[in-house]
């Protein structure tokens, strides 16, 4: 069992991310898979999470405990999200949005400017898509067939071609990242850190 | 009882991904209901807003009324009119109709009313779950009468369940609730519709003899009386007041009993063909974890919990909560120890399972006042305390 929680601003298509991720993984993965979001007078600009429980059985209990993988498109959702994010899970960041800390335990970190690639791409609103193609390369927890196959229905029709190139470009970078951090173990740690710098 | 195939127009065939609430809306749109009236209210709105989108493409009515009480009465214009009608809401919501739920009662009316349960009472807790109108489902509006209500724990059942609640409602000529909460109705997950031809829906029980002859409640040889649609020339009368086999009021004793005997005892008499319960290992346990709609879903973590520590224990899982499962609850009870009842609520069910426990089992609540569903701990704790 795995527990996701996406996390950012009102607007930023956070309830959107868990949903595409869950129909990806529910119809496309053979998972199960039950998003939840944070129900409440979320307004835009806001915090704003949904959550993501999935499994090979039925998921019993609908709600996540302690997250696997935490993603966080803003500074307050970081701030009030990494608490409970496991030890040896998963961050993700939108690198010009949020600054962590210095990681707790074993925690992985993964940072794109997801809304930078997004504004380049032509609009900020596809940010989480590249966020989507980022997380997807990145966690292995969802196929990216399945991911491009759960986006119609889920984004306006005349966007859908903007919102795979979307998530083409986080995939991409994604894939680049992991290399990269691959490299970087094999050299050691000190070089990791400076072939992330230069990023 | 006209079992017939659905109407492929209202049937969306496929593999979605849904939450609960627009599951209740496609198995509503799948049962052949082509009448929606109802005034949005957290957190049951997305069932009006999916129904205002698509039961106008499979040749339906919606309306946003101006209230629930104008809800409620148009729902019985409708199926006096002839449709299969519904509405959604939650706990303020349900308030408001339950006078003329008990009219719909007395004129024997089919009509389907998913209440997704939020926290109570008053407006309460209006984005989180509770379970506590269960007992309202029951008893809401004055006089005797029976209901039947359902308890989905997923959207998928949201879908199955608002499906079986219009084949009920229409065989028995009964309000049928669909007693959901804010968690499944908000719960995003896999929902397969199957094809047209593999979903039974019943037909109402039209009268078609004789003009003159039409007696609206006069009863069949299964107990339920014929119904005929407003406007198809047939004169009738219909009312709220204690009536006889033509509609009209009688105001004495006799025919009060003829008339609340017979709401009751269409339901009653019936109670196992319309109960539907899930068990798991009930046989051989020594505590039975009796729970509904999503509470059944966090107990199992409990139960399982409970079970590797080599603690027998079964599960009661109430998919139809009325009328009430007293007759297996009755078998159950000399055979194990205890029942553990968790619930959304500060105790309801847990009286109807002490009452048919009859003190041959103890009957242990572990009680949650809403705003979340229960810690799947507290009822483990319960399990344990109950084999102690």
């Amino acid at each position: 069992m795995t527990e996701i929680r996406f996390s950012g601003f009102g607007g930023q298509g956070i309830i959107r991310c868990g949903l595409i991720t869950g129909k990806a993984l529910a119809l496309y993965d053979n998972k199960h898979a039950t998003m939840n979001q944070s129900f409440g007078p979320e307004a835009r600009g806001s915090a704003c999470s949904s959550q993501l429980v999935v499994s090979d059985d039925r998921v019993l209990y609908p709600y996540i405990t302690q997250p696997e993988i935490l993603v966080a498109m803003s500074q307050e959702a970081y701030d009030k999200y990494e608490p409970e994010l496991r030890e040896d899970g998963i961050l993700i960041i939108d690198k010009d949005l949020v600054k962590p800390r210095p990681p707790r335990g074993k925690i992985k970190l993964f940072a794109i400017p997801a809304t930078r690639f997004a504004e380049e791409l032509g609009n900020r609103i596809i940010a989480n898509l590249v966020m989507l193609g980022f997380f997807t390369a990145v966690t292995k927890i969802v196929t990216p067939d399945s991911m491009k196959k759960a986006l119609p229905g889920l984004v306006p029709d005349r966007f859908l071609e903007l919102n795979l190139k979307a998530f083409d470009r986080g995939y991409e970078y994604g894939l680049q990242v992991l290399a990269e951090k691959e490299k970087g173990q094999t050299k050691g740690k000190a070089s990791a850190k400076k072939s992330k710098a230069k990023k | 009882m006209k079992k017939v195939k659905a109407d492929p127009k209202g049937v969306l065939t496929g593999v979605h991904y849904l939450d609960g609430d627009y599951a209740i809306a496609e198995g509503a749109l799948a049962a052949g209901c082509r009448f929606f009236a109802g005034y949005p209210i957290t957190p049951s709105t997305e069932t009006a807003e999916r129904f205002a989108a698509r039961i106008p493409k499979v040749g339906g009515v919606f309306i946003q009324m101006e209230d629930e009480l104008g809800s409620i009465a148009a729902l019985i214009g409708a199926a006096w009119g002839g449709k299969k009608a519904m509405t959604v809401t939650s706990g303020p919501g349900f308030s408001l109709m339950q006078e003329n739920i008990g009219l719909a009662c007395m004129m024997e009316t089919p009509l389907v009313i998913a209440n997704v349960q939020r926290g109570g009472p008053s407006t309460g807790l209006p984005t989180l779950a509770g379970q506590q109108d269960i007992m309202q489902a029951r008893w809401g509006s004055h006089g005797d009468y029976e209901v039947i209500a359902l308890a989905p724990d997923s959207p998928q059942e949201c879908f199955d369940l608002t499906i079986e609640a219009f084949n009920l409602a229409e065989t028995y000529r009964v309000p049928t609730f669909i007693m959901t909460d804010e968690c499944v109705g908000h719960m995003h997950e896999k929902v397969v519709i199957p094809p047209a031809e593999e979903i039974e829906v019943v037909e109402r029980k039209w009268y078609t003899g004789p003009k003159d002859k039409y007696l609206p409640y006069k009863l069949d040889k299964d107990g339920i009386p014929f119904m005929v649609k407003a406007g198809d020339g047939y004169r009738f009368h219909t009312t709220g007041l204690t009536h006889d086999e033509r509609g009209y009021p009688v105001i004495n004793a006799e025919c009060q009993d003829w008339c609340v005997r017979h709401l009751c005892d269409k339901i009653r008499k019936n109670a196992d063909k319309i109960i539907i319960l899930e068990e798991d290992e009930t046989d051989t346990a020594e505590v039975i974890v009796l729970s509904y709609g999503i509470t059944s879903r966090v107990a199992t973590r409990a139960v399982q919990k409970a079970r590797d520590e080599g603690i027998k224990v079964g599960t009661l899982r109430l998919i139809t909560v009325w009328p009430f499962a007293e007759k297996r609850i009755r078998e159950l009870a000399p055979k194990v120890a205890a029942f553990v009842v968790p619930e959304i609520n500060y105790g309801q069910i847990v009286f109807e399972v002490e009452r048919c426990a009859a003190g041959q089992a103890k009957v242990i609540h572990v009680p949650h006042c809403g705003g979340w569903v229960h810690n799947p701990e507290d009822i483990y704790k319960a399990i344990k305390e109950a084999v102690k």
